[in-house]
């Protein structure tokens, strides 16, 4: 019984994992979903490997209370997107976009995959092929076989 | 032979990318700002709240702006460098007191001294997303052209000053 209780008691501490202690209200539920969205798919700065949504950095916060406070004014999530790229770089971005400086980023695992491909491919034709071998070494060795097997 | 030779030069070439990958320091993103226009902002004054400075007050001139809190601990190791800099009267040193009270601010300068022509209040921090602040102190070379030349991530040592932020604005000064 008295562990029921505890455990139950402990559920209550892990009931939310996110830092986001700021409630906003919001006009419609669509831009209650694209602040969500928007603050899941930014990357702290300060704590490099958490989202906006996730970090407790004082930074963090004002992120938040600028995306907030862009859609409020009416901005697109691809305006708010912009305006963090221009002034933290890509790095912001959890999916960094495709563009001449992330061609091998995106295109990469793909490129590996063909050269791999290719590489087995290449090994299978190879290994399904008769060996090409010099008729009279070929004589010879056949020759040296029997020999040995007539000597047991 | 060759057998060995090419995974052996795929291997050594593998090892050389994570020796390189190694030695990145992650917590340095390199700023977009750098060669575009300082982002403009019109801020009112430490030492004097009713006067305003903006960008524009520096137009034509080569400056230094330097991010800083007095609740930051590693701003105070930097200040003896930007006295330093201050000290060769090559450019103006501009403060951005960043997300801190002003009477903390001024009692921090009147301890440590002040090497700065100006401090401007960024108070809730706007300015210093503008300018993609996210770990202060940071410090910006602006050159005349009023576009940001070169940024400083974290402290200033005098070793950086020697070896990046001074070269970078004696080339500006010509």
């Amino acid at each position: 019984m008295k562990s029921i209780l505890l455990a139950l008691l402990l559920s209550f501490f892990c009931l939310s994992s996110q830092a986001a202690i700021e409630t906003y209200e919001f006009d419609s539920p669509k831009m209650e979903a694209d602040y969500k969205h928007l603050v899941e798919e930014l990357r702290c700065l300060v704590c490099q490997n958490q989202n906006l949504a996730g970090s407790d950095a004082a930074l963090a916060q004002d992120l938040r209370r600028e995306t907030y406070e862009m859609l409020q004014q009416g901005k697109t999530p691809d305006q708010v997107i912009d305006f963090m790229v221009a002034r933290y770089g890509e790095f912001v971005l959890y999916r960094p976009r495709f563009e001449s400086t992330t061609y091998l980023l995106w295109l990469g695992p793909f490129l590996l995959l063909l050269a791999a491909l290719v590489y087995v491919v290449r090994r299978l034709r190879a290994a399904g092929k008769p060996v090409d071998v010099d008729a009279d070494r070929l004589a010879e060795a056949r020759q040296l076989l029997e020999r040995d097997e007539t000597r047991q | 032979m060759i057998r060995f030779a090419l995974p052996l030069t795929i291997f050594v070439l593998m090892i050389g990318l994570l020796a390189y990958g190694l030695r990145l320091d992650p917590k340095r993103v390199p700023s977009p700002l750098i060669d575009k226009p300082a982002p403009a902002f019109s801020l009112s004054m430490l030492e004097d709240p009713s006067r305003k400075l903006s960008t524009a007050d520096f137009a034509g001139q080569v400056w230094v702006l330097n991010v800083w809190a007095s609740w930051c601990v590693s701003c105070r190791a930097e200040h003896e460098v930007i006295k330093m800099l201050a000290r060769q009267n090559l450019v103006i040193i501009v403060g951005l007191n960043y997300k801190d009270q002003p009477a903390d601010a001024s009692r921090w300068l009147d301890t440590y001294g002040n090497p700065y022509a100006a401090s401007v209040v960024d108070g809730d921090g706007r300015v210093g997303i503008d300018w993609g602040v996210y770990g202060v102190p940071e410090t910006f070379v602006i050159g005349a052209d009023g576009r940001i030349k070169y940024k400083h991530i974290g402290p200033v040592t005098e070793e950086s000053l020697q070896q990046k932020v001074l070269p970078v604005i004696k080339e500006l000064l010509g």
